[in-house]
């Protein structure tokens, strides 16, 4: 199968060994990954801080560098979200019907990545090893936009050697929020203290998330209080075998 | 989009602006100790309370989408269904008044007070008097209103104002509740201690003695069926019944979205709120009458106030679904850190962010749609399905609009939209993307020493409060699939690596692995050159 990977713009300039993982662990199960060059973002920030006209030229940029893919992979819940839950709105906003239109189309074939593995690949199992404690944030979007539910955990549970615990509270929002972590430092830095003090609860050596968003966040605040206690995207578990990376 | 035709809720009166930057206000509220415990305690033993008790309902799911129906059949005819409740409220001897705003309404209820000669009046607890500031309105006019929830009347001798829109003391411990008690209750026994039972036999003496000399009774209501002209109010302590039958005259201020068609709908909400609110089952009271019962003097304010103008807004009118049941609140991540004062309106959390900008303008409530992560969590509990995080995301773009409509200043546009609008620029064709990545490796000046940025200029400041940035890579990612080793060989052997050219119109980069790979040799070499 050939799949499209929309990288996002955050992996793409601040954590690219996400992207990298993803492309490893999408070729191990077997999948041709291609990278359209025109992708850049999905607009997520302008709709979300209150510019939707603006995201406009993001959104037919978006959709027009992945129209022509069978399928397109992403390593980000919420910009898979995005996706499926504003682009098509935003066209509709900039009055283009036809953009909307192929937005919507674009939207049906995005899956994240986990959906992607269990439900279009039908992998749980991909052959990794990560013989660490790690920790599972569900992260907002993911559970609460895309409903992936079990989807990680299932892929987490057939990494040999993992120790999963369960993370306290999980459900709760890390206090990321796109730019409501700059709008409102108090309170998203309040809500990163309590999700700090669950991970660390749980003694993992890895706090895992399927975000880079709010793993920089967390990982943020956990590397600001020396924790020692290190962020991966769950593509980066996923990419590791037993013969490396 | 404009929504200058239509009213909002004046200003000057009543309790639905923030008064001072949500940002501020929450900050302070995160350094109050004792409120971060008693609202981090109660609204997570809520949230389990209420998940069980939802979780009994197999229908549940079906109940919320037939609540959120009923409500919008009514928002989608309130005009009928007004003149229907009016009319079936007169055929039953009662009285039914419209105020536009929250001006009118406090003048209405002042003159009907005042034409019973009285001078007090209990009070059952209620939203939207709580929204027009109703009690300051008639001590304005000479007239004592009495509190007879125990929260509100907490609140009320407290000199303080509600937080919470089903628990309005939740920021008060038992013993800050008896400190209030024995310096404003005039009838409280002077042992008073803070154990709980003392506490409420004491306000339940006192109130008791309100009830029997009370004359007027002021309630809002939960719901009004359009049918019968029935209202109803939902409670779990007994005042409201007290007040609703023994004073002679009862005055209802009641929002004009409380409207349910008919009786049968009744059975939908009567299921959806006590256990979206309180986790019960059943509240204890439910009391319902139908005009003038048993020869008591019924009057009936409908109240917009801003509710008109929120209809007029395809993307946020939802809001008028909403049945004050709090479970959005007791859900939210930063309603549990900021505590409801730091909202500024009666109407605080999720629910509150939505529909207090929306009665009163955008331009006076400008932080509220921002004071959330849009986790979304309010919407899956809200019992009539209100798509909160959209709602949020819409009076945004709406804030945004406003802010440079009246934006006045050196350059044409706001800081903020400026920024925005470089970004999109730079985001919108990926050429000018990967000159901004290149570009933004000038950050690897940061953080050298310790791989990590500990402080960020501007207004990035922001991030590096709690928390350190990496220091940005070497190579992007794009970079990396340029040049990586691998490509050559794997773009050889299979075909399928190329890219369709319709994907990169500019040409020559990232037509193959490959051709990327030549490209970057040949950067490499002209460099050398």
């Amino acid at each position: 199968m050939r799949a499209a990977l929309f990288v996002t713009c955050l992996v793409d300039a601040v954590v690219p060994q996400i992207a990298k993982a993803t492309v490893r662990v999408l070729e191990r199960v077997g999948v041709t990954v291609e990278v359209p060059w025109a992708q850049t973002c999905c607009g997520q920030m302008h709709v979300n801080t209150g510019y939707p006209r603006e995201a406009v030229p993001l959104v037919r940029n978006h959709v027009a560098a992945f129209e022509g893919y069978e399928a397109v992979v992403v390593p980000s819940g919420s910009c898979a979200a995005a996706i499926r839950h504003q682009h098509a709105d935003v066209a509709r906003l900039a009055g283009d019907p036809a953009l909307a239109e192929t937005a919507a189309a674009v939207a049906r074939k995005t899956w994240e990545l986990s959906e992607f593995l269990v439900d279009v690949l039908g992998v749980t199992d991909v052959g990794a090893y990560f013989p660490h404690r790690v920790t599972w944030h569900p992260t907002c979007h993911s559970l609460r936009l895309l409903r992936v539910g079990q989807r990680p955990l299932q892929l987490l549970r057939a990494v040999e050697g993992i120790d999963l615990v369960e993370l306290p509270d999980a459900g709760q929002c890390c206090g990321f929020g796109g730019t409501f972590a700059l709008k409102n430092p108090a309170v998203s830095s309040a809500m990163l203290a309590d999700k700090i003090a669950s991970v660390r609860r749980t003694g993992a050596s890895y706090a895992a998330a399927g975000d880079a968003s709010c793993l920089l966040h967390i990982g943020g605040g956990l590397s600001r209080l020396d924790t020692g206690i290190g962020t991966r995207h769950l593509a980066e578990i996923l990419a590791v075998t037993r013969s490396g990376v | 989009m404009t929504f200058l035709g239509m009213p909002g809720a004046p200003r000057g009166v009543g309790q639905l602006r923030q008064r001072e930057p949500f940002p501020q206000a929450a900050a302070s509220a995160l350094g109050d100790r004792q409120l971060r415990r008693n609202l981090g305690h109660a609204t997570s033993t809520i949230r389990v309370k209420r998940a069980a008790a939802v979780a009994e309902v197999a229908d549940w799911e079906q109940l919320r989408v037939a609540g959120a129906a009923i409500k919008d059949e009514v928002l989608a005819h309130l005009d009928r269904y007004l003149v229907q409740l009016e009319a079936q409220v007169v055929a039953r001897g009662g009285t039914v008044h419209w105020a536009d705003d929250a001006n009118q309404a406090n003048q209405i209820v002042t003159d009907l007070v005042r034409a019973t000669g009285q001078a007090e009046v209990v009070k059952v607890k209620s939203m939207a008097t709580q929204e027009i500031g109703l009690n300051e309105a008639l001590a304005a006019a000479g007239i004592t209103a009495t509190e007879t929830d125990l929260a509100e009347l907490i609140v009320q001798l407290g000199h303080d104002t509600p937080s919470h829109i089903l628990v309005p003391a939740i920021h008060r411990n038992r013993s800050q509740i008896r400190d209030i008690f024995l310096k404003e209750m005039p009838d409280a026994p002077p042992g008073l201690t803070d154990e709980p039972a003392e506490l409420t036999a004491a306000a339940r003496a006192h109130l008791r003695r309100k009830f029997l000399a009370a004359q007027v009774a002021i309630s809002g209501a939960n719901f009004a069926i359009a049918e019968t002209g029935t209202l109803a109010v939902v409670e779990s302590e007994g005042n409201g019944r007290m007040c609703l039958t023994l004073p002679r005259t009862l005055i209802t201020v009641m929002g004009i979205e409380k409207i349910i068609p008919a009786w049968r709908d009744l059975e939908v909400f009567l299921q959806l709120l006590p256990r979206s609110s309180t986790a019960e089952r059943m509240n204890p009271y439910t009391s319902m009458w139908s005009g003038a019962a048993e020869g008591q003097d019924f009057h009936l304010v409908l109240l917009d106030n801003g509710r008109t103008a929120t209809l007029a807004d395809p993307a946020g009118r939802a809001a008028l679904r909403c049945i004050r049941c709090s479970a959005c609140l007791n859900v939210c991540p930063v309603y549990e850190r900021s505590g409801g004062h730091a909202y500024g309106s009666v109407y605080p959390g999720p629910i509150g962010a939505v529909l207090s900008p929306q009665l009163t303008g955008v331009a006076d409530n400008p932080d509220l749609p921002f004071a959330s992560t849009l986790c979304g969590a309010c919407y899956d509990v809200c019992p009539v399905a209100i798509d909160i995080p959209a709602m949020l995301v819409h009076l945004r773009s709406r804030v945004v609009d406003d802010k440079r409509a009246r934006h006045h200043g050196p350059i044409p546009d706001t800081p903020e939209a400026a920024a925005m609008r470089a970004l999109a620029w730079a985001m919108s064709d990926q050429s000018r993307w990967a000159w901004a990545l290149r570009a933004s490796r000038a950050g690897r000046l940061l953080g050298r020493r310790r791989g990590r940025i500990r402080h960020l200029p501007g207004p990035l400041a922001a991030w590096t409060v709690s928390r350190d940035l990496p220091r940005p890579p070497a190579q992007t990612f794009r970079d990396w699939w340029l040049t990586q080793p691998r490509a050559s060989q794997r773009a050889a052997a299979s075909p399928g690596l190329c890219l369709s050219p319709r994907t990169h119109p500019r040409g020559d980069e990232g037509e193959t692995r490959e051709g990327g790979a030549s490209k970057a040799a040949r950067r490499r070499a002209r460099e050398e050159n």
